[in-house]
């Protein structure tokens, strides 16, 4: 338990073993190699004319190989991880990332492959994605699924653009997109670059989409819906059916965002409540590792009447058993991207998804859910619920409690940091001020949790006593608080010899 | 504390009509509202804005606000120093935090914004 | 509801929480099963059976199945290969792979916060400042999907400073995947692509470019070396666009060229975009790669995605923190510069590291190797009677290489000889059916590009006989 922390080590300024590891380029030593290439074995002429030959990089480095391990193994250790401890971000499923993944996708047979070979040359990744798709189609209980989009958001508009094309087809692509208040920026992001204004929708109290609002709102001119499900307070939308009934029968479609498909992974399925499309994230529910931001993918899953519009490629398998690469779809949106999509996030997702298996999949969705709740019967008292709402996989809190003693959820967010703590997500969902967005996901065992929620009571119990203390953390990481008006005013996006 | 020699807009921005031209900026509670002010983008010279029109837009580390322009008219001048330093906006913003100045179309379009009194009494039912 | 396991009864190896913490926790909750947890969920929509998948395997059955599927393909594993067009298999050292299985880079998400995440920051600071001195331009993003959609956020970027034109100029010698998903991501925003072909030597036809560019045009776009392998003149594109103040787009796919050919930025390009996959990324069936985008200063608030700059913390201490976020979608929402929220981290840090290790000289250095192979190769297969090099500009490590033959035929024959010959031209252009394209790097010796010159000649031979 990190009780420690309340200790006076708390206010001593931040670790002074923390290592400063300086700017890779402030320890080029000219004449140093970090490589080595066998001799050129042909004959060097002049090949390009004087005009394209560039005569050199000025200022790029020159450092051995001991540095740069040194240098990197040093910064890694600046960072905190899921490999370290609980992360536990909202709508992100920070879960654990398993390292047969990793052995799979390095696999020689995978990993050198090239993306234009020819099918005959490529039947063992075309298989694999072949499987990939049916295992994702069984998931979201919809007929088709395209592997092409590398990230949530590609996937978002992936689908924005094919219910376009759809419509555009029957003859009005329409005006608008239809987004709930509590959406994650990418939606209307998405939305507007396929072409679309968006309508805002209210939640209600309870932090849902009303049924009533929705019918008031859908005109002739929406094209669709988008919306999280559950939302992104953790809240399942009861009414979901209904939503598809109202939409299907003015010819819109029901677009879901699959950010937090773990909380429902084998206990329902997005197909069967009417859901025409939905993106999942491979890099959340399906355990391929975030790697400080990407790669993921976002395979985007479709109801009947949209496949014609799907991006190319898809793989299909002939009746003798072997497969093939189809980029002739007439209709479709598209290519989304050079090539075949992030072949390599597939490898590890599907390993995931053999790995679990049916029994395991439900698993995940139970434990997550199971833990989530934990953290919010442990922590409700302590922290202000705004919504108070059965919840899933995570658990919206404020800092409405804390503001009394002029403490916001941001110092809250860096004194978890003291504890060893990755922050959950804050100021998000945009419709609870001081948002504390807490997903803690199935991989965290009970010990982690107690540790977790003994930290946020005592940062509770400091507030009342210790105010100050809260404010100026975080007070034991690598740097302190930055000055980020300084960063954004006279932007440094680049070292620069001195 | 707000100047009594200006205008105010329910969106925050300031009008100081010197004879026909008008200097706006945005408010004391405005850039208390914003917090650190890293970046103000502007309209160039010459440009003919309607009362309600998007005048420019103010970003803080986190948020980015749209700024409105309280009177129709010509943009004259714009305030070149925000662009290296925006704090500026936060430090003086009746001073040399201001934004562009304007001549002004019609003058009683300024009448028609509150009064420093008014102001702080909307921002006092705002703050709420 | 009768078939559905009982969560007390199954562990998993990936989830700790076991029949004895369930029970705990519920306990806690005030609930007595699992399932009253999803109560808000309709039971209408709720599944009464598992899915119908296969597993749980054991690592050992995973491993047996993958690698029965991975042998199943015919790869660079046990091929000569020779294939490019816009994914280039390059030497990666040995510690970049060691040093992103790191958990600490591998396992942590965006960073957000930044007191706990330096070692992503700081790294993708340097990264940023490898793509500067590369380019010769100004400000480099974090990184964007790939080199296509870099190329689409690119003219997106074009499109909102320029403003009221409609057009945007691209090469035809531009990878066709790209714009394949130009005309995709453009297709509702009002904007029309005009292309433009090459002339006889493979670079693009000037008086072409010239008749293309008009007042409604508000971005060139040209890849170098483009997908013929020919390297362009930017200085001749430069002057035309600069006339009609368009936006001057350079797009790289073979990112190892920057080592020895000169940079867009010295030739007064806005933008450079592109591919970092060459720097040592596996081919990976064409993904995940890394897409970068570098712009001029006067560009940067117009960016998408993630930027990452310089500052203090409280103690005065240098540190590095995301910044600029108000152009981003978390923010902006609808009116941002890009829809981009995950991008290609892992990659960016592996082309980071790459770059690194190579610096100055072993950038060169296999820059160099990739040219003077793939001349000594072009030499080797120009001697072969029947053999033709249409393409006279001046060419990186690629090329394309003509026969009397069906490309097609003669990459079959060579694969027979167990050798990857390379990318048919007929599927992006139906008049080159007997066209391919051949890409050389560091990694062939002179033994292997003479058996190639071998190979080809005798499948030739096969083929005419």
């Amino acid at each position: 338990m990190s009780t420690i922390l309340e200790t006076e080590a708390a206010t001593a300024p931040a670790a002074a073993t923390a290592h400063r590891e300086g700017v890779l380029f402030e320890h080029s030593r000219k004449g140093r190699r970090g490589y080595q290439l066998p001799p050129l074995d042909v004959p060097e002429k002049n090949v390009l004319p004087a005009s394209l030959l560039r005569v050199e990089i000025a200022d790029e480095l020159e450092v051995s190989e001991v540095g740069v391990i040194r240098h990197f193994t040093r910064l890694s250790k600046l960072n905190l991880s899921i490999d370290a401890g609980m992360y536990p971000l909202g709508s992100c499923s920070m879960k654990h990332n398993p390292r047969l993944n990793e052995e799979i996708a390095r696999t020689p047979g995978f990993a050198l492959s090239h993306p234009l070979q020819p099918d005959h040359q490529v039947q063992g990744n075309l298989e694999l994605l072949w499987n990939l798709e049916q295992a994702l189609k069984e998931i979201m209980g919809l007929p088709r699924v395209t592997l092409q989009p590398v990230a949530g958001a590609h996937g978002e508009l992936t689908g924005i653009l094919m219910i376009h094309k759809a419509l555009a087809k029957s003859g009005n692509a329409r005006k608008y997109i239809l987004i709930p208040d509590s959406a994650h920026g990418t939606n209307p992001a998405s939305a507007a670059f396929a072409g679309y204004e968006i309508k805002e929708l209210k939640s209600n109290s309870r932090g849902m989409v009303d049924a009533d609002t929705l019918a008031a709102a859908v005109t002739e001119d929406v094209a669709a819906l988008m919306i999280t499900v559950p939302n992104t307070l953790g809240v399942f939308e009861s009414e979901i059916q209904k939503f598809a009934a109202i939409l299907h029968a003015k010819g819109a479609y029901l677009y879901c965002d699959g950010a937090n498909l773990n909380s429902f992974v084998g206990i329902a399925r997005p197909g069967d409540m009417g859901i025409d499309v939905i993106h999942s994230n491979l890099h959340k529910t399906f355990s391929t590792p975030h790697g400080g931001g990407g790669p993921g993918a976002g395979p985007v899953g479709v109801s009947e009447s949209l496949i014609p519009y799907l991006p190319p490629p898809t793989v299909e398998r002939r009746e003798d058993g072997t497969f093939y690469l189809d980029d002739q779809h007439p209709d479709s949106i598209g290519r989304v991207r050079a090539f075949n999509g992030n072949f390599g996030v597939m490898v590890r997702a599907l390993t995931y998804i053999r790995s679990m298996g049916p029994q395991g999949l439900r698993r995940i969705a139970q434990l997550a859910v199971l833990n989530a709740n934990y953290i919010r019967a442990r922590l409700k008292g302590a922290y202000h619920l705004p919504y108070d709402a059965a919840t899933l996989h995570e658990v919206v809190f404020s800092d409405k409690i804390q503001t009394a003693k002029d403490v916001h959820t941001l110092d809250i967010a860096k004194r978890l940091m003291d504890y060893g703590f990755h922050p959950p997500t804050i100021y998000f969902p945009l419709i609870v001020s001081g948002a504390l967005m807490i997903e803690p996901t199935e991989s965290e065992p009970k010990e982690e949790l107690d540790a977790f929620c003994e930290a946020m009571l005592a940062i509770a119990r400091e507030c009342e006593e210790r105010p100050e203390l809260v404010r100026t953390a975080p007070h034991t990481t690598p740097v302190r608080r930055l000055d980020e008006a300084r960063a954004a005013r006279q932007p440094i996006l680049r070292w620069k010899r001195p | 504390m707000t100047p009594e020699d200006s205008r105010y807009a329910k969106s925050h921005e300031y009008v100081h009509l010197d004879k026909e031209v008008g200097t706006i900026g945005i408010t004391e509670y405005a850039q208390k509202e914003l917090g650190d002010v890293v970046f103000v983008e502007l309209p160039q010279v010459g440009t003919q804005l309607e009362a309600g029109d998007e005048l420019g837009s103010i970003e803080s580390v986190k948020a980015v606000s749209e700024l409105f322009c309280p009177v129709s008219g010509e943009v004259i001048e714009v305030n070149e120093a925000l662009a290296d330093k925006p704090e500026l906006v936060n430090t003086d913003p009746y001073g040399d935090g201001w934004m562009v100045r304007i001549k002004v179309s019609d003058a009683t379009e300024v009448d028609e914004l509150m009064s420093a009194e008014e102001y702080e009494e909307y921002t006092q039912t705002e703050s709420h | 509801m009768s078939n559905l396991p009982d969560p007390l009864q199954d562990g998993h190896r990936y989830i700790p929480n076991a029949a004895e913490d369930i029970t705990e926790m519920l306990g806690v909750i005030g609930v007595d099963s699992v399932d009253a947890l999803f109560e808000s969920i309709p039971a209408a929509v709720k599944l009464d059976r598992l899915l119908d998948l296969p597993g749980p395997w054991s690592e050992i059955e995973s491993r047996q199945w993958f690698r029965k599927l991975a042998a199943r393909n015919v790869t660079a594993v046990d091929h000569l290969s020779f294939l490019g067009a816009g994914a280039y298999a390059h030497y990666q050292p040995a510690c970049v792979d060691q040093l992103l299985l790191r958990g600490e880079f591998l396992t942590s998400y965006t960073p957000y916060q930044p007191e706990v995440s330096q070692g992503t920051l700081q790294s993708i600071f340097e990264y940023q400042t490898h793509q500067c001195l590369l380019t010769g331009l100004d400000v480099a993003n974090a990184s964007l999907y790939d080199g296509s959609t870099a190329l689409c956020e690119a003219v997106l970027l074009a499109e909102r400073v320029v403003k009221n034109r409609t057009r945007v100029v691209v090469a035809k010698s531009m990878h066709p995947h790209y714009t394949a998903t130009l005309r995709t991501y453009l297709q509702n925003l009002g904007v029309d692509i005009v292309e433009v072909a090459w002339g006889a030597d493979g670079r693009i036809d000037m008086e072409a470019l010239r008749t293309a560019c008009d007042e409604g045009v508000f971005a060139v776009a040209v890849q170098s070396p483009n997908f013929l392998g020919v390297l362009e003149d930017y200085d001749a594109v430069a002057a035309i666009a600069g006339q009609i103040g368009a936006i001057k787009i350079a797009v790289i796919t073979e990112a190892t060229s920057l080592g020895i050919v000169t940079p867009p930025g010295a030739h007064d390009f806005d933008i450079c975009v592109g591919e970092g996959q060459a720097w040592g990324i596996p081919t990976q069936y064409g993904g995940p790669n890394v897409g970068f985008m570098v712009v001029r200063e006067a560009l940067k608030r117009h960016m998408p995605g993630r930027l990452v700059g310089e500052t203090v913390d409280v103690d005065g201490r240098r540190a590095f923190v995301l910044t600029l976020a108000t152009r981003e979608q978390h923010i902006r929402r609808g009116k941002a510069t890009s829809n981009i929220c995950t991008n290609e981290a892992l990659i960016a840090l592996a082309a980071n590291i790459y770059l690194s290790l190579m610096g100055k000289e072993g950038l060169r250095d296999v820059a160099v190797h990739s040219l003077q192979k793939a001349a000594y190769l072009r030499g080797k297969l120009a001697e072969i009677e029947s053999v033709t090099l249409p393409f006279a500009g001046p060419v990186y490590n690629e090329f394309v290489v003509r026969t009397p033959l069906p490309a097609k035929a003669i990459l079959a024959d060579l694969e027979q000889q167990k050798i990857l010959g390379g990318i048919p031209l007929g599927p992006f252009y139906p008049s080159q059916s007997n066209d391919f394209l051949v890409a050389v790097t560091e990694l062939h010796s002179r033994e292997q590009l003479d058996q190639y010159a071998t190979a080809l000649s005798a499948a030739i031979a096969r083929g005419t006989r």
